[in-house]
């Protein structure tokens, strides 16, 4: 039984890992970029959110403040930094964004310090519903799940119904005839970075409830992320929920093991669903594994 | 309505097209023809915003457009139906026309079905399902729905079997009759004298035949479009 | 291009012979170091040699093969858990040193199968996991200490200015090997592949490039630079942190080695790290503004020097310092039609 509460534990992390990589999906299906500044920028908008408690402001008066704020400085990301990458090639934009999250995480630091904080919900952060003996299931981790599925149900949405969201997919397909049939893609753009940088705060707002935090987490939590999109397929939102549940069943479950396992029982289903799935396409498309290999003429 | 003054534009360091001078007058119908690599669709694209001009003008209606990003063009009324149709292939047929527009304009989704029968039962069809001819009958219903006053084609007919070429034909006729501006790049000769007005055709860059589609003889235009040269009453390669 | 016009390929031009050969000279006159200089600046040599490596690897994946990896400290940690565990099995320390390269590359053979069918942003981070997952493993392995790590005891049985003049040559010898294993690769056809391979893998593929085989060529000799890097290192420091070694920092600095050199170039790395080592030393004690300050600067150079400070010189001036190229000469006086550098560059294949 203690193994189906791991589990248990390990769906409802996956929300949470799901609405952290939801924004790193969002970027890369619409604009092909993947933002290795990603995991700081949730951390960013957390210690804006922490901040803002800090100063007064209750916490969701200071997650309504902090998600415009994100969505603003998403813009601005795009703006400056991504738009230009965009049109320099491949290399660039992973360059500029590794240079980024480290200027972003020593900032942060050089702000806040070495102390390692969490934001105070008080007693919504353990409690919860006790289903039997073995199985808890928390309060946080619940609204948290819960958020995430309405946010990709309302993405989801959004792309298939809006005309933006239309305008957008229609960008990710083929940028250069969206701009011939009349759509603004350089908005399209900004709209999707805003939307992305927003979501990466918010994620990062229930980082910080669910446990403590410094200025250097952010590189984890793109890896944890990435691993989600991957696992789910690129481009597909509801397959960042399934990768996410993945990836936060693989963490609970071999924290049951050993503690120590615990993410490194992650990044291994990770690679075995990488190699897995990569060794599987590539010996179909080239005709089996000595081909592959180059090893036939 | 077009003017298009000593057009210049390159790919790269391959100068595509070379001063190019040009006019189209309201209610026209020009057919572009002329051999591959003659700069044709590099000469429309440019029109439409897609490419950038190295030099020279683009104007409008009087307006000056050669800055503007082609989605502005658009919006002006200028739209390119671009070479190899390009659909958003992962959306319906529906999907694609709206993304060109929300129909509030003369061109809405009933006129378009109206005059493209054949993609009323193929409106959730994903595009890249399509057939050659669907396609090229949904990329010209796409265009359409901006409410172009100048409507850009480019190679209609290419890669369909003659019976969906004879399909597109027919709507463009309807299309044509409407009143709408039409700059036409066509492969086949007969049909695209047989629905312009004016023709021009293009050898390396350059436009080296032009008039009324009347006027001009089917000969004339071949050699043209061959750059040959009557020499001793013979057409001989320059 | 006309044959009748007399035209001839060659690869040596009187400039390139003549800094090949100086780079040699300087080579062999660095050997005398231990002669020559003091121990504080045969220590500072044997770091600027470290960095010199690890910055030719990084730009050999990603300004040659068009990979991007933010994992290569991976390699740079196994190459330093390789030397203790072979000191640990009584191998002589030098031998284990000296070897820990080559086990570092016999490890990226494996792992390639995950990760080398991922393309851009993804090989980066797939890279990174891997990075993790060493590190998260050789963190179990309490032989070598853990967490806590261990120190090359073996090491202190030496005198320390034996010890430091083995570790320069050490240096030396693995970076002059390596540079001249990236020289071969480059002047070679895999060299012409690779960028084929940078600038339109499709198009390459499809008239012929082996294109996985190119990959993996440069993939594991990056693996074994990396790993010999981690060798000199720990010969250097004598502790062993995992953290320390499998840290993602390592990445951030040969990003800036080789982008603020000259992705691409050859020369490049080897500037790069040059002004890396002199920042290193001047700024290094500032903390975090320094790394913000790197981070800036990556930045700033890849949106609007991506060729770096070599490779815009190179451009610039139409000049190449050694025989990587190919150039096409009139015969019978003169240069190809146009004088101006520019066109010089694009009438030359490199």
């Amino acid at each position: 039984m203690i193994w189906v509460n791991q589990v248990v534990q390990g769906i409802l992390l996956g929300g949470y890992y799901a609405l952290l990589a939801t924004g790193l999906s969002l970027l890369f299906g619409v604009m092909r970029i993947i933002n290795l500044a990603h995991g700081d920028l949730a951390v960013v908008g957390l210690f804006l959110l922490w901040w803002l408690h800090d100063q007064g402001l209750s916490v969701p008066a200071a997650l309504a403040v902090m998600l415009p704020a994100m969505a603003l400085a998403g813009i601005l990301l795009q703006r400056v930094l991504l738009e230009r990458s965009l049109r320099s090639g491949v290399l660039v934009p992973l360059l500029t964004t590794f240079g980024l999250a480290i200027v972003m995480q020593n900032l942060l630091f050089e702000k806040f310090g070495a102390d390692i904080r969490s934001v105070d919900i008080g007693t919504f952060a353990y409690n919860g519903w006790k289903i039997t003996d073995e199985i808890y299931v928390g309060h946080l981790p619940v609204v948290t799940f819960c958020v995430a599925v309405v946010l990709l149900g309302a993405l989801q949405l959004f792309l298939s119904r809006a005309p933006i969201g239309r305008s957008m997919r229609a960008t990710a397909q083929d940028p250069d005839t969206a701009e011939l049939v009349g759509v603004n893609a350089r908005a399209v753009y900004l709209v999707a970075a805003a939307i992305a940088v927003a979501t990466a705060g918010l994620a990062g707002a229930f980082l910080g409830m669910r446990t403590t935090f410094d200025a250097y987490v952010g590189p984890t939590q793109l890896i944890y992320a990435f691993e989600a999109v991957v696992i789910g397929g690129l481009g597909s939102l509801w397959g960042t929920l399934f990768g996410g549940i993945v990836i936060g069943v693989a963490q609970t479950v071999g924290a049951q093991i050993k503690p120590q396992y615990s993410i490194l029982a992650g990044h291994l289903v990770f690679l075995a669903v990488l190699g897995w799935r990569l060794v599987n396409g590539a010996i179909a498309a080239r005709g089996g594994f000595r081909a592959a290999l180059g090893l036939e003429t | 309505m077009l003017r298009v003054e000593q057009l210049d534009a390159h790919h790269g360091l391959l100068h595509a097209v070379r001063r190019v001078s040009l006019e189209v007058a309201d209610g026209e119908t020009l057919a572009l023809v002329g051999a591959n690599g003659a700069g044709k669709t590099t000469l429309l694209r440019t029109i439409a915003g897609g490419h950038r001009a190295s030099q020279g003008r683009i104007l409008f209606d009087g307006v000056d457009v050669s800055s503007l990003p082609a989605h502005r063009r658009v919006r002006l009324g200028i739209t390119l139906v671009p070479e190899g149709r390009r659909l958003f292939p992962e959306m319906t047929v529906e999907e694609n026309l709206l993304v060109a527009g929300r129909g509030n304009g003369e061109w809405n989704l009933g006129r378009v079905y109206d005059t493209f029968p054949m993609l009323r039962p193929l409106r959730k069809k994903r595009a890249a399902t399509l057939s050659g001819g669907e396609q090229q009958a949904t990329a010209i219903a796409r265009a359409l729905m901006t409410n172009p006053r100048l409507l850009l084609i480019d190679e209609a007919s290419l890669g369909l079997a003659p019976i969906a070429v004879e399909r597109v034909y027919e709507s463009l006729e309807a299309v044509v009759g409407g009143g709408t501006t039409v700059v036409l790049v066509e492969q086949d000769l007969g049909r695209a004298l047989a629905v312009s007005s004016r023709v021009a055709c293009m050898l390396e860059g350059r436009i080296v035949l032009e008039g009324a589609a009347a006027e001009i003889t089917r000969e004339q235009v071949v050699e043209a479009y061959f750059g040959l040269k009557r020499r001793n009453g013979k057409a001989v390669q320059q | 291009m006309n044959a009748a016009q007399g035209l001839k390929v060659e690869r040596w031009t009187p400039l390139s012979a003549v800094a090949t050969a100086g780079g040699v000279a300087l080579l062999v006159a660095l050997a005398f170091g231990p002669v020559l200089f003091g121990a504080n600046a045969l220590d500072n040599l044997t770091e600027l040699y470290v960095y010199v490596i690890l910055a030719a690897m990084w730009n050999a994946l990603a300004g040659y093969a068009g990979l991007v990896s933010v994992g290569q400290q991976a390699f740079f940690g196994l190459g330093a858990y390789a030397a203790v565990q072979l000191t640990n099995h009584g191998v002589n320390v030098w031998l284990a040193l000296a070897l820990a390269g080559l086990a570092a590359g016999a490890i990226s053979l494996p792992t390639s199968f995950f990760v080398l069918w991922l393309r851009g942003g993804e090989f980066a981070i797939g890279m990174w996991v891997v990075a993790e997952v060493f590190h998260l493993l050789v963190n179990l392995d309490h032989s070598v200490g853990g967490v806590t790590g261990t120190s090359l005891i073996a090491l202190s049985s030496y005198d320390p200015v034996e010890r430091r003049r083995y570790t320069y040559w050490l240096a030396l010898a693995s970076m002059a090997v390596l540079l001249a294993a990236v020289f071969v690769l480059l002047r070679s056809r895999l060299g012409a592949s690779m960028q084929a391979i940078r600038d339109d893998e499709q198009a390459a593929g499809s008239v012929g490039v082996r294109v996985l085989r190119a990959k993996l060529v440069v993939f594991v000799l990056a693996a074994i630079g990396c790993g010999a890097a981690g060798a000199v290192w720990l010969a250097g420091q004598l502790t062993f942190q995992p953290n320390s070694y499998f840290s993602v920092q390592w990445t951030a600095y040969m990003l800036f080695m080789a982008l603020v050199g000259g992705l691409g170039t050859f020369e490049g790395p080897i500037i790069g790290a040059v002004i890396f080592f002199a920042i290193q030393n001047q700024f290094g004690e500032e903390g975090v503004w320094y790394l913000v300050g790197l981070g800036t600067a990556a930045v700033v150079f890849a949106l609007l020097l991506p060729r770096g400070l070599w490779g815009t010189v190179e451009d610039r001036f139409g000049i190449r310092l050694l025989p990587l190229g190919y150039r096409v000469r009139k015969l019978g006086g003169g240069r190809a039609p146009s004088t101006s550098p520019r066109v010089a560059a694009e009438s030359e294949l490199t």
